[in-house]
């Protein structure tokens, strides 16, 4: 399981645990930027309510699950869940989702946070492990 | 509003502030402008970041100008923006008759040499907050009678 966010495409935040493999994550999580790319950007072509935020299912492969979601400031988040977790249903990913991204808002309104930054925040730790424990 | 008149109050005295240890230190003046913008650029990141946490995702510039003059101009001065113009190019004018920060400075003519510092801060904060949604600009400002004045945001094409 692993979280990461993501400001022009360089990371600004990677946890997963276990900790190892994380080099395998990072790849995973580098790969499904295209994909997020694409979805932004094929905002005219497709049908539904294209223009939310959250982009659901990006791709699965046969480890892993990967879901993104992307802010109005063009920061994206991408979540990586084992395949073997069949339990997690669309609506957890969508709340853990939204938690995340209420609390990085409150990192960037942190004054001693410069954007771009790595996020060194205790108070985002706490949420993330927070998740990550809750979903195994 | 009791909220509006605390913001106006501290920012009146944040331009003070600048500009009187600009007087003790060496500092030219132009790094007073500087440095009032910057304050503004900071605040106005995370300030969208808040504002558009639950919105839909923007579809193209005019979407997101059209944002900073409603709801944005209406969070910080709990108005609107009263004029858009753009000439489809990249350049955008936004007209308000009645800028909050101004209002207690005259009615006219009177002081507009000094106008222009009571602005900076607020084109620190437009172009903060575009750069935020991801479109570089450079913010400038006129006012030829107070309490009206114009913001001018030219998009910068990477």
């Amino acid at each position: 399981m692993n979280y990461t966010s993501r400001a022009n495409n360089y990371p600004l935040y990677i946890r997963s645990v276990p900790t190892q493999n994380e080099l395998k994550f990072h790849y995973t999580v580098h790969t499904s930027l295209d994909v997020v790319e694409e979805k932004i950007s094929a905002v005219g072509k497709s049908l539904g309510d294209q223009r939310e935020l959250y982009l659901g299912l990006l791709y699965p492969t046969e480890d892993y699950k990967v879901y993104g979601y992307v802010t109005n400031s063009k920061v994206k988040f991408v979540i990586v869940v084992d395949s073997s977790n069949t339990s997690l249903r669309d609506n957890e990913i969508r709340s853990m989702f939204r938690k995340l991204h209420n609390s990085f808002t409150d990192v960037m309104c942190n004054p001693f946070h410069n954007p771009g930054d790595q996020i060194q925040s205790k108070a985002f730790d706490g949420i993330v492990s927070g998740m990550m424990v809750q979903t195994g | 509003m009791a909220d509006e008149a605390s913001f106006q109050f501290l920012h009146n005295e944040v331009v003070q502030y600048v500009y009187k240890s600009a007087e003790n230190g060496e500092s030219e003046n132009g790094r007073n402008i500087t440095k009032l913008e910057n304050m503004g650029f900071r605040v106005g990141q995370g300030l969208i970041e808040r504002l558009t946490k639950d919105t839909i995702r923007f579809k193209d510039e005019l979407d997101i100008m059209k944002f900073i003059c409603k709801d944005f101009w209406t969070c910080v001065f709990k108005k609107q923006i009263d004029n858009l113009r753009t000439n489809h190019q990249g350049i955008y004018v936004l007209q308000d008759n009645k800028f909050r920060l101004l209002g207690q400075l005259s009615a006219g003519k009177q002081y507009l040499d000094q106008a222009p510092k009571y602005l900076t801060f607020t084109c620190g904060l437009v172009r903060g907050a575009l750069t935020n949604l991801g479109v570089k600009s450079i913010v400038t400002a006129e006012v030829s009678t107070m309490p009206a004045c114009k913001f001018q945001v030219m998009i910068q094409k990477v």
